[in-house]
């Protein structure tokens, strides 16, 4: 148990670090990093207090309490992949507007200098 | 105007293009001497040769995009382009030459029963022929799209058509950039949008670069990625590109 301690411990420390640096030079978006910012306090509270992982695993009916921290774990992560996929979607249609936009500005403004040059 | 018609529709030819300098110009040429009424715009979808010098000396309107988009980008931006400047009618073209732009004006007469025409390569005229995998997912495209827009539609992937100020409308906002979204998703978009779908009966030429691939695991490929296109086209809410599912849904 003692290691499980340390490196639950060592490893939701290094994230909540790392995410409260990447905020300060602006390089992650609250909305992001509120999200990781309690998947790191959990994993710190499960840390600290194992019992609440045994407890939630009885609570539930799963035997093994650390599967149940996998299968939590695997599920979040599936999710997030998933709302990557979403938003880079969206960010793809956005720039695809974007291009076809930028094809028919450069358009506009060739006819207008061909215009005032003639 | 030797033409009957009481006013004549200002037609614009939109032809999308990419890495086609070397057939590019020819087509261009051909459609300017057919139908010399028409405006041409060509959408250079990114190409990294000449084609947007080679269109501009045969006297096109160039419209030159960033970076690639594919078939479905250029025709946006093309649809638009006919819906800022005016167009009464926006007729796509493809740029290699296959679309025999004498069928141009047919198209566009076929525009007084229907709000978009398409030009149909299976329908009579000509020898287009596809076998094996490819040609059961033609024909359930064809199907499928006949039983939603209530006309017999026999070449749903031709793209060649023609567009009414109405279908132009729908186009300028809504039209895919994913596999067959330029022409099968596209027709379900404006049927579902209230447009109606009218064909022609065209004859193909033979590209004049290239040959379509006539492979079986391709074109088995084509039968799966055609079913999937399609039902997805067929269940989405409409309109719903990405944009507007983010405003509208979530």
């Amino acid at each position: 148990m003692r290691a499980n301690y340390v490196l639950g411990l060592i490893g939701s420390l290094i994230t909540l670090t790392l995410l409260f640096e990447l905020l300060r030079r602006r390089r992650l978006r609250e909305k992001y990093a509120v999200f990781w910012a309690v998947v790191a306090l959990a994993t710190l509270v499960i840390a600290v207090f194992p019992a609440t992982l045994t407890a939630a695993a009885d609570v539930v009916g799963v035997e093994v309490p650390a599967n149940l921290l996998f299968f939590g774990a695997s599920m979040l992560l599936l999710g997030v992949s998933i709302h990557q996929s979403y938003e880079m979607g969206r960010l793809e249609e956005r720039t695809r507007t974007l291009a076809e936009e930028v094809g028919l500005l450069r358009l506009e403004l060739q006819s207008q200098a061909d215009r005032d040059r003639s | 105007m030797p033409e009957p018609r009481r006013t004549y529709p200002r037609v614009l030819a939109v032809v999308p293009a990419f890495n086609e300098q070397e057939s590019v110009g020819r087509t261009i040429e051909e459609l300017v001497s057919v139908n010399p009424s028409v405006d041409v715009l060509v959408v250079d979808d990114g190409s990294g040769d000449h084609t947007a010098q080679v269109a501009r000396q045969a006297g096109a309107i160039v419209c030159q995009l960033p970076y690639n988009l594919g078939v479905g980008g250029a025709m946006r931006a093309g649809y638009r382009y006919a819906l800022r400047h005016d167009y009464d009618v926006a007729v796509q073209v493809d740029a290699d030459g296959q679309h025999d732009p004498t069928y141009l004006k047919a198209l566009v007469d076929e525009l007084d029963t229907a709000d978009i025409v398409v030009g149909a390569r299976f329908a009579g005229e000509g020898d287009y022929h596809a076998r094996g995998p490819r040609r059961w997912a033609m024909r359930l495209l064809a199907v499928t799209l006949t039983r939603l827009a209530h006309h017999k539609l026999t070449d749903v992937t031709s793209g060649f058509r023609a567009a009414n100020r109405r279908a132009i409308r729908v186009f300028a906002d809504h039209y895919p950039a994913e596999y067959l979204g330029d022409t099968v998703e596209s027709l379900v978009i404006a049927i579902r949008s209230g447009c109606t779908v009218s064909q022609v009966p065209v004859s193909m030429r033979i590209r004049s670069g290239g040959r379509a691939s006539h492979s079986p695991l391709r074109a088995g490929v084509y039968l799966v990625r055609a079913v999937v296109a399609l039902s997805l086209a067929l269940v989405r809410k409409w309109p719903s590109t990405l944009e507007n599912l983010s405003e509208e849904d979530v």
